[in-house]
């Protein structure tokens, strides 16, 4: 069995690959992927914390965030859509009409 | 909880129905036909839609003050898990944002009629970041608190790209994703670290929890972290790149949204998570928040000074006003609640003002935008020019407007707390933001138009123009009723803390 501790550095783990990846790639379809990596490090920390608090509070926050997740993706993935139906591209740096 | 409980949550779902309702009724009308979001302008259907959201609007007010009659019983304030509180201070903002919503419907209205998009769809959106809002200035459970932020920000994700045949609009939608998710995933790693040292997610017992606790790497980490989705929801700098990108390119109403009723119900929620939930631990977070206020105003005000487009000056202008209420959040006092109650009303109706002007020069999707088309206007609509002073005068905080008296509070609560030489930076600041207001009113006093942007203001406009003067011009002479109003909401929540403190 894992200790919490182990927990929490797999979590900082995602965590850090998530930021990291929205920073770096350029790919639109792939900054969603590193969003859902960062929430669901998220949801590796509460319900680690849950179970060493013995406490479901975290567990059941971990649903409301998986569904969130969901709509998040929905959201996102409208967005691209149209992006692409605009400029044929999802790639990030290549959509600068707004200068800034 | 018990059944009888829902009654506190009564205008949550007069709206959330009444959202749903928006959602139906076009299909319902067209005999279950399908609904073309693109599709051909809908003229008297705009006008339906309207009527719709104003009905519901003025229902949930209705809710919300039938439901305020129950505040007096203080036991009972506190439902579902003590998740959710139907307090003074939530009451307060929650009659905020119906106003604001109101009067946004009524700047849309013309705006949406001459666009092809759908009105039902856009007030049903608007309708959820309205629930949305409301539950989270309710919320006194972190994760109430994340639902609803969350509800709020995924419609307004959707409402800045609602323009979705406009490369800009959907530019601005992608960038305010994009960041606007990465910011709440990091509000949520600061929340799982702080559930995971305080073993709670409800205010008060993470208090009480904290008050027993020495300061400690992993709780402080999350504080920060919590904080900074907060800066970057309130558009704090250095968390503020989004904000110009943002506002320049969402349709206007919708930029007027952005920066009044969505920004005053992340100052409610900040102020609440940091005053109700962290103040045991102010010393380890008052610096690091005194230097973000610092830099919002000076970065948003100094970068104001070069902006031609109108809308970025006030996407600038409006981090430099994240700055001054961070302020009241910093002092960690009552005179600071107040400080932060009374200036979101204030800032909203001077706000609004500025958009229903803007918004009466830009006769179709973009146009109106640059600080020229404001040329000559004193001659072309003297009225609105007039106003238009005010508005400014308002935001730059000089006597006799209500801005005045908000700043009055935040600068006194930031000086009673020992940040004295945070005062002075925003009195600076102030003075660099009245420069360039005043670009707006030398180009619309002092030179002269070739009248590019033509007038077109509609009885919607003047209506939203005239109720925000009045609340300005009233509110700076007679500021009584609001500072009242606002002592007895923030003082509800300071004795509710204060009471928590005492039992322990």
């Amino acid at each position: 069995m894992p200790s919490t501790a182990q927990y929490l550095m797999l979590s900082a783990t995602l965590f850090a690959i998530g930021i990291v990846g929205v920073i770096i790639r350029r790919n639109m379809i792939t900054v969603l992927m590193s969003i859902e990596l960062m929430l669901n490090a998220v949801n590796i920390n509460l319900v680690a914390f849950s179970h060493r608090l013995a406490d479901l509070q975290g567990q059941v926050f971990t649903i409301f965030v998986i569904t969130v997740a969901a709509g998040e993706a929905a959201v996102g993935l409208a967005i691209m859509i149209q992006l692409y139906r605009l400029r044929s591209t999802v790639n990030v740096d290549e959509v600068k009409t707004l200068h800034g | 909880m018990t059944w009888g409980d829902t009654i506190y949550l009564l205008p949550e779902i007069v709206i959330s129905i009444g959202a749903c309702l928006l959602l139906i009724a076009p299909v319902m009308r067209r005999g279950g036909g399908v609904v073309r979001a693109s599709g051909a302008p809908s003229g008297g259907g705009a006008r339906t839609a309207k009527w719709t959201m104003l009905a519901i609007l003025v229902l949930t007010a209705v809710a919300v003050i039938a439901s305020s009659g129950l505040v007096a019983d203080v036991a009972q304030t506190k439902t579902f898990a003590s998740m959710f509180a139907l307090d003074s201070f939530a009451i307060f903002f929650k009659l905020l944002f119906i106003a604001t919503m109101a009067m946004l419907v009524l700047l849309s209205d013309d705006y949406l009629a001459a666009s092809r998009y759908s009105a039902w769809e856009y007030y049903s959106l608007l309708s959820f970041a309205l629930c949305g809002m409301m539950f989270m200035v309710s919320g006194v459970h972190l994760a109430a608190i994340y639902i609803g932020l969350e509800l709020l920000s995924l419609s307004s994700y959707i409402l800045a790209g609602y323009f979705k045949n406009e490369l800009k609009s959907t530019e601005a939608a992608m960038k305010y994703f994009v960041l606007g998710t990465v910011s709440s995933a990091i509000l949520l790693y600061g929340i799982s670290l702080i559930y995971g040292v305080t073993g709670t997610l409800n205010l008060m017992r993470i208090a009480d929890a904290m008050s027993t606790l020495v300061t400690n790497d992993a709780l402080m980490f999350g504080i920060m972290l919590l904080g900074a989705g907060l800066c970057f929801k309130i558009a704090a700098a250095p968390f503020h790149v989004w904000t110009p990108d943002v506002y320049e390119g969402a349709p206007t109403p919708i930029t007027a949204f952005l920066s009044t009723a969505s920004k005053s119900a992340a100052f409610a929620i900040f102020a609440r998570i940091f005053y109700v939930g962290m103040h045991h631990f102010r010393l380890d977070w008052q610096v690091v928040l005194a230097i973000i206020a610092a830099l919002s105003m000076i970065i948003g005000n100094l970068a104001a000074i070069t902006q031609d487009n109108i809308k970025r000056m006030l996407a600038y202008s409006s981090i430099g006003h994240a700055g001054y209420v961070l302020l009241g959040i910093i002092s960690v006092s009552e005179m600071g609640l107040y400080g932060v109650l009374v200036y979101s009303v204030v800032y909203v109706f001077a706000t609004l003002g500025i958009w229903a002007t803007v918004l009466m020069l830009s006769k179709h999707e973009y146009a109106g935008e640059q600080v020229s088309d404001f040329e000559g206007l004193h001659r072309r609509a003297p009225l609105w020019a007039f106003a238009m002073i005010i508005f400014l005068l308002s935001l730059g905080g000089i006597p006799p407007t209500a801005g005045f008296i908000g700043k009055y509070f935040l600068f006194y609560a930031a000086v009673g707390a020992g940040f004295g030489w945070l005062a002075i930076v925003a009195v600076l600041m102030s003075a660099v933001s009245m420069f360039f207001y005043f670009r707006i009113v030398m180009a619309m006093y002092l030179r002269d138009g070739d009248g590019q942007a033509e007038v077109v203001s509609s009885g919607g406009l003047k209506l939203v123009a005239a109720i925000c003067l009045v609340v300005t011009l009233l509110f700076g002479i007679l500021p009584g009723p609001l500072v009242e109003q606002a002592k007895i909401s923030g003082g509800w929540v300071a004795k509710r803390v204060a009471a928590n403190n005492a039992q322990r």
